[in-house]
């Protein structure tokens, strides 16, 4: 946590730089450059249509830019263009140094094999072979994520919303990512579940000194798990600053709407 | 400079776009400095804009114009102009700021809740949680308590977590916003003391308390904000 004791943090460790995507003629994300530093978390609001989900996917390399390019910095220091990623580069990235949380679990998960299959599997994927071990490290990340280690080899189909959005995290944060991208995390759960959830991931960011890009149009959700926001309106990032300087000092029209717009508790 | 506050010529003006772009100027001009050790009291009535400058002191208010230097690691850094990253950096390690009210983490016992600014700045877990303790025990939150979030507490109790929470750290910088509000005179008492603490240990304090006794014990230097106020 403590960023002095750690030199690598005075680099980035994402950079995008002009991105943009257009659909056809239709351009979802217009001219976002912003850095990303170890142990950073971004929150990106807008309502839907705003680009933010966009945005996301090319940030992540699930989508390739229009224009523009995005930068990571990987194990070795070096700050690479994903665009220009050999496929085993990709996949090391995709299966152990990042981590990807979907808004709906069953994007995320296998909801057919038990949730100890589903957290071993990336495991798995990087070369560990011993099944006591991985049975181990599963059992031990299901008891961080607050689910009941009795039920490790139950299907996620046979788990509620909040345990299931848990198993999704797990599953991700077992290989010790360092950056994960996370979609709506908190939507279509119980505002209860919603809590619960996003102290979790709080804390876990906290202890793992993890960066994260949360996409989210709640800004609860924005205030209580990032350190920074950035607004996004018709594709155009319009406002961007500390999170708690933006939320109470919004300076944009369309910002202000959004920070007026939240029923008071 | 050796103040650890330098603010010169700061202004602040809200621009209300849902009310027809209607410009409200909160405060211009301001301009006053803290030293390691002092007290500063920000005096005025209500609405002269004394929180207002508080949050600019700790970035949670942008500045429009001026300056607020920050002595932070040995250097001066302009919060006016600071990147996120080096506010961040300032709010962990230099300016700590004790609100009225506590904004809670669900589900998180009192206990770490005053803990947690000795944690992230690498202070052991026990260690933390001991000085927390203590603290909390001054300030009369009895231990049957500790294990409990505070979000159940009365108003009362609240503020003094907040406060064991604010005065816990050993950060060179205090902002504090009338940390006595709502307290009965014994721990009012104790808020005098802790403040007379780390004046000892060269904290300087920029302070909001609207109670003219209390003013009076914490007090080093008043300065009047309605000078600063920017009505046009």
């Amino acid at each position: 946590m403590s960023e002095l004791s750690s030199p690598d943090n005075d680099q980035p460790l994402l950079v995008a730089e002009g991105l943009a995507k257009n659909y056809g003629r239709l351009p979802a994300c217009r001219d976002v450059s912003f850095a990303l530093y170890p142990g950073e978390v971004l929150a990106i609001v807008g309502e839907s249509g705003s680009g933010k989900s966009t945005l996301l996917q090319l940030l992540s390399a699930q989508l390739a830019p229009s224009a523009g390019r995005v930068s990571y910095r990987m194990r070795d220091g070096v700050l690479r263009d994903l665009a220009e990623l050999g496929e085993a580069e990709r996949r090391f990235l995709f299966r152990t140094d990042w981590g990807f949380v979907h808004q709906d679990p069953a994007q995320g998960l296998r909801m057919g094999v038990s949730a100890g299959a589903n957290v071993s599997e990336r495991l798995m994927a990087v070369g560990w072979n011993h099944y006591g071990r991985i049975r181990d490290t599963a059992s031990t990340w299901l008891d961080r994520v607050e689910i009941d280690v009795g039920r490790i080899d139950d299907a996620p189909k046979t788990y509620s919303g909040g345990m299931r959005q848990r198993l999704q995290i797990a599953r991700n944060l077992v290989t010790e990512p360092r950056l994960v991208f996370m979609d709506e995390p908190t939507g279509g759960l119980d505002v209860s579940v919603q809590a619960r959830l996003l102290d979790l991931m709080r804390n876990l960011v906290s202890e793992l000194g993890l960066a994260a890009i949360v996409v989210t149009h709640d800004l609860a959700v924005a205030r209580l798990l990032s350190h920074r926001v950035m607004v996004m309106k018709g594709g155009r990032v319009i406002e961007t600053g500390l999170t708690d300087q933006v939320l109470d000092d919004p300076r944009e029209p369309y910002t202000q709407l959004l920070v007026s717009s939240i029923l008071p508790p | 400079m050796t103040a650890m506050i330098e603010l010169a010529n700061a202004e602040k003006t809200f621009t209300m776009h849902l009310q027809g772009g209607v410009e409200l100027p909160v405060v211009r001009g301001v301009s006053f400095h803290a030293d390691p050790g002092e007290c500063v009291v920000l005096s005025g009535p209500s609405g002269a804009g004394k929180s207002s400058i508080l949050k600019m002191i700790f970035g949670n208010y942008r500045c429009d114009s001026g300056r607020i230097g920050i002595r932070h690691h040995g250097k001066v850094i302009d919060l006016a102009t600071a990147e996120p990253r080096q506010v961040l950096s300032i709010r962990r390690s230099t300016i700590g700021y004790v609100s009225q009210f506590l904004r809670a983490v669900p589900r998180v016992a009192t206990i770490d809740v005053v803990a947690e600014p000795l944690i992230v700045n690498g202070v052991a877990r026990e260690e933390a949680r001991e000085r927390a303790g203590k603290l909390l025990r001054r300030l009369n939150i009895p231990e049957r308590l500790w294990s409990l979030p505070p979000s159940t507490f009365s108003g009362g109790e609240q503020q003094r977590v907040n406060i064991a929470r604010g005065f816990i750290s050993d950060l060179p910088i205090l902002l504090l916003d009338e940390p006595t509000a709502s307290l009965d005179a014994a721990n009012r008492a104790v808020v005098v003391e802790l403040i007379a603490e780390k004046k000892t240990r060269g904290v300087a304090m920029v302070a909001i308390v609207h109670d003219d006794e209390i003013r009076h014990l914490i007090a080093d230097r008043i300065v009047d904000v309605t000078s600063f106020a920017a009505a046009a």
